[in-house]
């Protein structure tokens, strides 16, 4: 598809920043609004998998190497159970996030909710993109 | 009216959409039908209140989904094999797993049941979530915080079956093309 002028222009270089800035914003503001980490990874894979879809595969995996994708699919649910963890050490249950905030257990609350969410958000964009590549990989997407 | 009128539209397109994918032939065809089946549950979620459930099928239905089943595609065939006779045992199958389904849900609470029990425990989350967690969506509450074991279980399964397709489908080093050197 990298002959097509109109796609390349169109679609990746105008419409990727939009569509990775929405991704942010549903990711960090799923406390206020419709969204959390979950759609958040979806719709930024499927951002990065327009991309690849657009300037091939070799050129996404030249952006973000194999090795970034796999740690990163590992990390966000490393993060997730990280911060049940770190509750426990604070004295509190697994994935109490109320005593993660020494003082306000509502800001400790909101703590722990940003992170995990970050790292679903994480794990599911790593996912998608991993589950592209394999699949385009082995087919006539892959150059 | 308008209300009903939108609901029996999209209603209609869903099933109008899921007969012409079955009805075709060309594969890429049918997973572009697919895709606007997703999107069209998606506007379904949408009426139904629920804009976290629309974004996800519009998303994963629509938009992922589609290119998934596209780059599948694009390592098999294009065109699915001609029927030639008919087959008892996979309509036998569909037609029980269908039955036994509708069976189920004659046990599930009537459609806005304020007796149901979802909507006994969703009013004592409505009332908590303010005071706990003093933001106004309910549902990161629900998922993150008193959900929290299942949201971290769904996050593994996540990673787990990437790992899977990974397993599966990822070129081993020797399956690539050997560079000769001299």
């Amino acid at each position: 598809m990298r002959e097509v002028k109109i796609l390349r222009v169109v679609s990746a270089k105008t419409l990727l920043p939009f569509i990775l800035l929405f991704a942010l914003y549903v990711q960090f503001h799923g406390d206020f609004g419709p969204g959390g980490g979950f759609q958040a990874g979806v719709i930024f894979g499927a951002g990065l998998i327009l991309h690849a879809l657009v300037f091939g595969l070799n050129e996404s995996r030249r952006v973000i190497p194999e090795w970034v994708i796999e740690s990163a699919a590992a990390v966000g649910v490393l993060i997730y159970g990280g911060v049940g963890v770190v509750a426990m050490l604070k004295g509190g249950k697994f994935l109490e996030y109320g005593v993660l905030d020494a003082h306000d257990r509502v800001h400790g609350q909101h703590t722990g909710l940003i992170l995990i969410e970050l790292g679903v958000g994480v794990t599911v964009s790593a996912v998608m993109l991993a589950i592209y590549g394999a699949l385009a990989g082995r087919g006539r997407l892959s150059t | 009216m308008f209300q009903q009128t939108v609901d029996i539209l999209v209603l209609g397109l869903l099933a109008a959409t899921a007969l012409a994918v079955v009805r075709m032939r060309t594969l890429i065809g049918a997973a572009m039908l697919m895709g606007i089946y997703s999107f069209l549950s998606a506007s379904w979620m949408l009426i139904l209140d629920a804009p976290d459930v629309a974004f996800t099928e519009a998303a994963v239905g629509a938009g992922v989904s589609t290119i998934f089943v596209l780059a599948t595609l694009s390592i098999t065939t294009i065109r699915a094999k001609r029927q030639t006779k008919f087959q008892f045992a996979p309509l036998a199958v569909v037609v029980l797993t269908g039955a036994v389904l509708i069976y189920g849900t004659l046990d599930m609470p009537h459609f806005g049941d304020p007796e149901a029990p979802v909507h006994r425990v969703g009013n004592r989350y409505i009332k908590r979530v303010p005071e706990e967690f003093k933001i106004p969506n309910a549902v990161t509450a629900v998922l993150g915080s008193y959900r929290g074991f299942d949201t971290f279980g769904e996050t593994t399964v996540v990673l787990t079956a990437g790992l899977g397709v990974l397993c599966l489908l990822r070129k081993r080093r020797e399956d690539e093309p050997k560079v000769v050197t001299e």
